[in-house]
C-alpha cells in the first residue's frame, strides 16, 4: 500500500501538470480562502484569549446598580463600575477569599537635572492583587497587607520603569518620587501584561501597554488622585466642590474583583451582594430593589465586549469566503475528476477496487491542498504585514506569525481540501466501468 | 431559442448547476454586504464636524508639581499658570488664535450629561456633549452662528476641574435646540442642566458641532452644549488655529514657548497634534474595514469568476461531439454562444433569487449582532446584476471556444 501511495502521488502530480490553468485556479482559490480566514483568526485569536486561563474561572467582578432603572430610560446597562462607597463597604465586609478594589492612576517622574519630566500610568490595588492575578515578581514582592490599612508610601514597579530609573537593578528599598512625593520600592514585577487587560477593561484600555506601577489604593485616595479612567456620574448635580464629596458621591469610578475558589464561595457572595444590595435598599440609599450581578472573567470580558466590532465581522466575512472558495473547489474538483471518466473506466476495468480511486483522488486532492496551503501560509504572512492597516495599532501587533499559526493554515488548508475532494471522488469511484468503455 | 432543451441539458449536470448556483447565491450575500458595510463606512468618514479644520491643532500637555487640589487658592493657581500660557500661545507670530478647550470633535475623551427645558428632571430628556472654552473657542473652532451671539470675554469665568456648577449661559448646536425648542425659538429661554434646578439662558444657536465621542449614533453626535468655562486642572488642553498656511510653523513653535512660560511640564511629541492626524486617526477602523471589505468583495468576483470558467470549460470539453452535430445540423457559431450564454444566464439566474435571501438574512443577522442599519434595495439589486453580468463575462470565453468547434467533429468518434 506504501508503494501505492507513491505512486498516486506521481500520478497526482502527472494529473496536475496536465490542467495548469484549472490547477493554478484551484491553488489560487484555496491558498486565498484559508489566508484570508487565518489572517482574521491571528487578530481574533490575539483580542479574545483567555488572559489567564489557569485562574480565570476563580475571578469574578461584582456589579451594582446604584443609580436605579431611571438611569437607563434612554438605553444603557448597570453601571459597570462600583461608586467608591460600595467598592469601600465590599471592601470591609471581606466576603471573599481575596478582593482588590482597582484604579488607574497617573503621575509624573521627574528623573533629575537634564531629562524632562515624564508621565507614569498605573494602578491603585490593594495588596491581594499581585497573588490573585498571578503576577510574577523580577525582585520583592507585593506589599504586606499592613500597608494596606496603614495607608503606605510603598510601591511596585514594572520591569520597564526599574529599567529606566534603576538600570535594571534591584531596586527594591530605593525610594521613587512621584510628583513630589517618595514611596519606597518594595517590588519589580517581572513582565506581565497580561491582554486583553480584564482588570481594566471597562476603561478602554484592554490592548495597552503593560502599567509602570502599582500602589495602596487606600494611598492613592489619601493622595487625593483622581482616576484616569471613565469616571460616570448620574443624579450627582450640584454636590459640593471637593474630593470628599466626590468621594461619597455615586459617581462610578472603582473597578472590583474577587478570587472564589469554588461553587460554595460564589454561591455564598451571591447571597451576600444581595444581601448588601437589600440592605441599601431598606436604608434609603436606593429607592429599587435588586440590581446585584456577579461575573466571572470569560463572562465580563463578553459582558464588556472587549473583542472589537470590526474583528467579528471580519471574522465571519473571512469563513464565508472560505466558503466560497471550498464551493469552488468542489466544483472545479468534479470538472476535473470527471473529465477522466474514462481513465477511471479503464483502471476499474483492470482490476482496480473503488477504494483504490477513492485513494488515488484524495491524494490528487491533498496534493492541491498541501500547494493552496503553502501559498495560503505566503498569503497570510502578507495578511498578517497588512493589518496595521484594517486594525488599530495596538491591537494589530499583538497578531503574530508563530509556529501554531503556520500549522493552522496548512492544516486548515489540506482538511478543507479534502472536505471538498468528497463528494467529485464519490461520483469519480461510482463511475461504471463498462458504460465508459462502451462509449468509448 | 427554447428553454425546453437547455433544461434538459442542465439536468444531466445536477452537481455542476447547483455548485455554480450556490457559489453565485454566497458571493452575491458577501459581496452586497461587504459593499453595504463600506458605503456605511465611507458616510461615517464623511460626516462633518462643524468646524473649519484646516490649519487647527490641538496641544494637550500637564504640568509637574501643579497643585491637586480643589481649593479656591489651588484653582487660582492653576487658572493663573492657564492664562498664562494661553497668553504665551497668543503672543506667537504663526498664531492666529487660541481657546482653552476641554475636548475637540473626534478626539474620544468627552464630558457628557442631559439637558432639558424643565428642572429638576429626573429623566434624561436629551442627552449632550458638553465644550468647555473662553471666548476664543468660536474664532478658533471656527464655526458657524446662526442665531444669538457668541461668548464674548465677560461671559467667561473659571471653576476647578471636578466642580460641578453649572455656567450661566450656554449656546446649542441647532439639532440639538430644535430638539428643545421646537419653534425654533431658542434664543433667550431658559435649559436645564443635569437634572439641576438652576435655569442656564440661551444665548446662541450654532449651526453644527460634532461630539468627541467617535460611538454616538447619528441622532446624538450633534447634540453638543457650549459653555463659556476655564476648566482648571493640572493638565490643560489648548485649541490653536495657525495663520493660513503657517501650520507646521506654529505646530513648532508652541513647545518652546511653552517651556519658556514654565519647565516644569509634560510636553512630550504625542502633545501637539494636528486636526488632520485627529481626524486620521479616529476613522482608522473605519478606513481599514473599508480596505478589508474591498479586497474581500473583489477577490471573491474573481474567484466566483474563475469557478465558472473552469466548470463551463470542462462542460464545452464534454459536449465536444455534440456542439459539432449541432452544428453539422446547421446550427450557427452564434446559436452555440447563446445557447452558453443562455444556460449561464438561467444558472446565474437561479443563484442570484437564493442569493438574495442569504444577503437579506445575512445583514438581518448581522443587524442583531452589530448594531448594522438595513441593507437598502438598491445594493442588492446592484449586486444582482453584477453577479450576472459577472455571469456573462466568465462565460463568454468558454463559450466562444465552443462556437468554434468545427461541424466536421460530429463525424470523428468522441
Amino acid at each position: 500500500m506504501r508503494g501505492m501511495t507513491g505512486y498516486y502521488f506521481r500520478l497526482a502530480l502527472r494529473s496536475l501538470r496536465r490542467n495548469p490553468l484549472l490547477t493554478a485556479l484551484m491553488v489560487l482559490a484555496i491558498g486565498f480562502g484559508v489566508a484570508a480566514s487565518m489572517t482574521t483568526y491571528a487578530v481574533f485569536r490575539a483580542v479574545s484569549g483567555n488572559p489567564l486561563p489557569d485562574k480565570s474561572a476563580q475571578l469574578f467582578v461584582p456589579q451594582i446598580d446604584n443609580w436605579g432603572p431611571a438611569s437607563r430610560k434612554s438605553g444603557g446597562d448597570i453601571p459597570d463600575s462600583l461608586s467608591y462607597t460600595d467598592a469601600m463597604a465590599l471592601m470591609r465586609a471581606h466576603q471573599a477569599k481575596r478582593q482588590t478594589a482597582i484604579y488607574p492612576v497617573s503621575y509624573t517622574v521627574v528623573p533629575g537635572a537634564g531629562s524632562q519630566p515624564f508621565t507614569v500610568n498605573g494602578y491603585a490595588t490593594y495588596t491581594d492583587f499581585f497573588p490573585m492575578f498571578d503576577v510574577p515578581f523580577r525582585y520583592g514582592n507585593g506589599w504586606a497587607s499592613e500597608h494596606d490599612t496603614q495607608r503606605a508610601n510603598v510601591i511596585v514597579i514594572s520591569s520597564q520603569l526599574n529599567q529606566s530609573l534603576f538600570g535594571g537593578t534591584n531596586s527594591v528599598g530605593h525610594t521613587l518620587n512621584l510628583d513630589g512625593h517618595d514611596y519606597l520600592v518594595v517590588g519589580v514585577t517581572a513582565d506581565w501584561n497580561p491582554q486583553p487587560r480584564f482588570y481594566d477593561v471597562n476603561n478602554n484600555r484592554s490592548f495597552a501597554d503593560a502599567p509602570d506601577f502599582y500602589l495602596p489604593f487606600t494611598r492613592a485616595v489619601d493622595m487625593q488622585s483622581a482616576t484616569t479612567g471613565n469616571n460616570n456620574c448620574f443624579g450627582s448635580t450640584g454636590r459640593a466642590p471637593g474630593w470628599d464629596s466626590w468621594l461619597h458621591s455615586e459617581c462610578d469610578w472603582v473597578s472590583l474583583w474577587l478570587e472564589l475558589p469554588n461553587a460554595a464561595a460564589v454561591t455564598h457572595y451571591k447571597s451576600y451582594l444581595e444581601g448588601y444590595v437589600a440592605e441599601q435598599t431598606r436604608g434609603g440609599r436606593f429607592r429599587w430593589t435588586g440590581g446585584a450581578q456577579l461575573f466571572d472573567l470569560v463572562g465580563w470580558l463578553d459582558h464588556e465586549q472587549v473583542v472589537p466590532p470590526e474583528t467579528r465581522v471580519s471574522m465571519m466575512v473571512a469563513l464565508g469566503f472560505l466558503l466560497v472558495c471550498l464551493v469552488n473547489t468542489v466544483g472545479l474538483l468534479l470538472a476535473k475528476f470527471m473529465r477522466r471518466a474514462g481513465e477511471i473506466g479503464v483502471r476499474r476495468a483492470l482490476g482496480a477496487s473503488r477504494r483504490q480511486i477513492y485513494v488515488q483522488f484524495l491524494i490528487e486532492a491533498w496534493a492541491i491542498g498541501v500547494a493552496g496551503g503553502l501559498l495560503g501560509l505566503l498569503l497570510t504572512g502578507v495578511g498578517v504585514f497588512g493589518i496595521g492597516l484594517v486594525f488599530e495599532p495596538a491591537i494589530a501587533r499583538l497578531a503574530q506569525v508563530n509556529l501554531t499559526l503556520v500549522g493552522l493554515t496548512l492544516l486548515v488548508s489540506m482538511a478543507a481540501t479534502v472536505v471538498a475532494a468528497l463528494y467529485p471522488t464519490w461520483r469519480a469511484a461510482h463511475v461504471q466501468p463498462a458504460w465508459q468503455l462502451k462509449s468509448n | 431559442m427554447t428553454l425546453h432543451p437547455l433544461i434538459a441539458a442542465l439536468s444531466k449536470h445536477k452537481a455542476g448547476v447547483i455548485l455554480i448556483a450556490m457559489q453565485i447565491a454566497l458571493t452575491l450575500a458577501i459581496v452586497c454586504n461587504a459593499v453595504f458595510i463600506i458605503g456605511q463606512r465611507i458616510e461615517r468618514v464623511g460626516r462633518t464636524t462643524g468646524i473649519d479644520e484646516s490649519n487647527l491643532f490641538l496641544l494637550s500637555q500637564q504640568w509637574v508639581g501643579a497643585p491637586s487640589g480643589d481649593d479656591a487658592d489651588s484653582i487660582a493657581k492653576l487658572d493663573a499658570m492657564q492664562r498664562e500660557d494661553l497668553a504665551a500661545l497668543r503672543a506667537l507670530p504663526d498664531v492666529q488664535s487660541v481657546s482653552s478647550i476641554n475636548s475637540l470633535p473626534l478626539l474620544g475623551s468627552s464630558w457628557n450629561g442631559a439637558i432639558d427645558i424643565k428642572p429638576d428632571s429626573k429623566k434624561a430628556f436629551g442627552r449632550t456633549t458638553y465644550y468647555f472654552g473662553d471666548d476664543q473657542m468660536f474664532p478658533t473652532l471656527g464655526m458657524h452662528l446662526i442665531a444669538g451671539r457668541a461668548f464674548n470675554a465677560g461671559d467667561v469665568h473659571n471653576q476647578g476641574f471636578r466642580d460641578q456648577k453649572d455656567p450661566d449661559i450656554v449656546i446649542l448646536t441647532k439639532v440639538l435646540a430644535d430638539k428643545l425648542f421646537p419653534k425654533g425659538d431658542a434664543v433667550g429661554k431658559a435649559a436645564y442642566l443635569n437634572g439641576s434646578g438652576k435655569p442656564v439662558t440661551v444665548v446662541g444657536v450654532v449651526e453644527k458641532l460634532q461630539a468627541p465621542g467617535l460611538f454616538n449614533s447619528d441622532d446624538t453626535t450633534y447634540n453638543s452644549t457650549l459653555a463659556p468655562v476655564r476648566l482648571d486642572a493640572n493638565f490643560a488642553r489648548y485649541a490653536i488655529r495657525a495663520k493660513p498656511g503657517r501650520l507646521e510653523a506654529a505646530m513648532r513653535a508652541v513647545t518652546p514657548a511653552l517651556y519658556a512660560v514654565n519647565p516644569m511640564r509634560v510636553l512630550d511629541d504625542n502633545s501637539v497634534k494636528s486636526f488632520a492626524d485627529i481626524r486620521h486617526d479616529a476613522y482608522e477602523a473605519d478606513r481599514g474595514m473599508a480596505i478589508l471589505m474591498a479586497v474581500v468583495a473583489l477577490v471573491l468576483l474573481c474567484v466566483t469568476a474563475a469557478g465558472i470558467v473552469g466548470l463551463t470549460s470542462f462542460w464545452v470539453g464534454q459536449r465536444h461531439r455534440q456542439i459539432g452535430v449541432r452544428r453539422a445540423l446547421g446550427a450557427r457559431k452564434i446559436d452555440i454562444l447563446h445557447y452558453f450564454q443562455m444556460e449561464n444566464l438561467m444558472i446565474a439566474g437561479a443563484g442570484v433569487v437564493i442569493g438574495i435571501a442569504m444577503a437579506v438574512g445575512l445583514n438581518m443577522w448581522l443587524m442583531t449582532q452589530y448594531e448594522m442599519a438595513r441593507i437598502p434595495v438598491l445594493y442588492v439589486g446592484v449586486g444582482v446584476l453584477a453577479m450576472l453580468a459577472l455571469g456573462q463575462l466568465a462565460v463568454f470565453v468558454p463559450a466562444r471556444r465552443a462556437s468554434n468547434v468545427p461541424p466536421v467533429v460530429a463525424t470523428r468518434a468522441a
